[in-house]
């Protein structure tokens, strides 16, 4: 069969579609760049939801992107169980988008976080994060001024009483609640996380791992084994 | 012609890092008495039409769908007059 192929979505703004397309390659699948523009999802078998300040962040995060018209394919069908990776921007957009529950706003300390980040890889059964072991631990970079997850008591508990909290954060940069860092949807397809799996897949850049490839790799098993 | 106000605020519950800050500086700058501050967002929409109770009701949807994000913040409408 032909290599599988993830979309990279890029949005004026979008930073890290490169190193996304990259990373998709780095686990032998292809990367198809998609343009927030089009109509068209040109028949991927997932979508990564890149990192950056699309649309200049204005109004909030992610706000603008929501309503993109790639957003208007992309929506349904990840609602259909299409595979969908958001990181940081990506994860906003997401939160925006109602593809996922409660949202991010401003980092408790009010201050820009740049660091690598430890963290815990608490549910290992959804698309995108089957590759590691339950409970892993894992570092990945984060570089956000807006990544504190907040949503409503009940929103909360149902998280976590579904185990839906994908990655929790080791050591709390944001204020975000439960130190929850990644979230998925009821059905598993849809994970968005501030950390950026995208930027931590070679050591040669200085990545403070390649915890990051298993993101990637997750995926890359599942498209090969449907 | 009319304006229309839509004020835009963070949920009470949730946590105002920048409120917070204005209200730590404010002491400092001389100005006691502050017992809290949270910061919000102030929109002016200028209709071209006057402001009905049909065009309310499109201002509170623009303000559902895209001003506001009602998972983390509540809107009010007003008419300027």
């Amino acid at each position: 069969m032909s290599a599988a192929r993830v979309g990279v979505v890029t949005f004026p703004g979008t930073l890290d579609d490169q190193d996304a397309a990259k990373a998709v390659h780095l686990v032998g699948a292809q990367a198809v760049p998609l343009w927030h523009a089009d109509h068209d999802l040109k028949g991927v078998d997932a979508v990564f939801l890149p990192g950056g300040f699309s649309y200049g962040d204005y109004l909030r995060c992610g706000a603008i992107s929501r309503f993109a018209p790639l957003m208007d394919e992309l929506i349904p069908a990840a609602r259909a169980g299409l595979p969908v990776l958001g990181t940081c921007n990506g994860f906003q957009i997401l939160c925006e988008a109602h593809l996922l529950p409660g949202a991010l706003t401003r980092n408790a300390s009010l201050h820009y976080v740049c660091r690598d980040q430890p963290l815990r890889v608490e549910r290992n059964t959804t698309a995108w994060t089957s590759s590691f072991g339950e409970g892993q631990e894992i570092v990945l970079p984060i570089k956000h001024g807006e990544g504190r997850y907040v949503a409503s008591a009940d929103t909360i508990a149902e998280l976590e009483a579904a185990g839906r909290v994908v990655v929790r954060y080791v050591g709390n940069p944001n204020g975000s609640t439960n130190d929850i860092a990644g979230i998925t949807n009821e059905a598993g397809n849809v994970v968005g996380l501030m950390p950026h799996p995208e930027h931590a897949v070679e050591e040669l850049v200085g990545a403070p791992s390649t915890d990051g490839r298993l993101f990637f790799s997750s995926i890359l098993k599942k498209l090969v084994n449907a | 012609m009319a304006r229309v106000i839509v004020d835009v605020m963070l949920k009470p519950e949730i946590l105002d890092p920048q409120g917070q800050a204005i209200a730590r500086a404010l002491p400092r700058l001389g100005f006691g008495g502050v017992s809290e501050v949270r910061q919000g967002k102030r929109f002016e929409i200028e209709l071209d039409g006057p402001a009905d109770e049909t065009a309310l009701a499109e201002v509170r949807k623009m303000a559902e769908t895209l001003l506001a994000n009602t998972v983390i913040e509540d809107y009010s409408v007003r008419v300027e007059g």
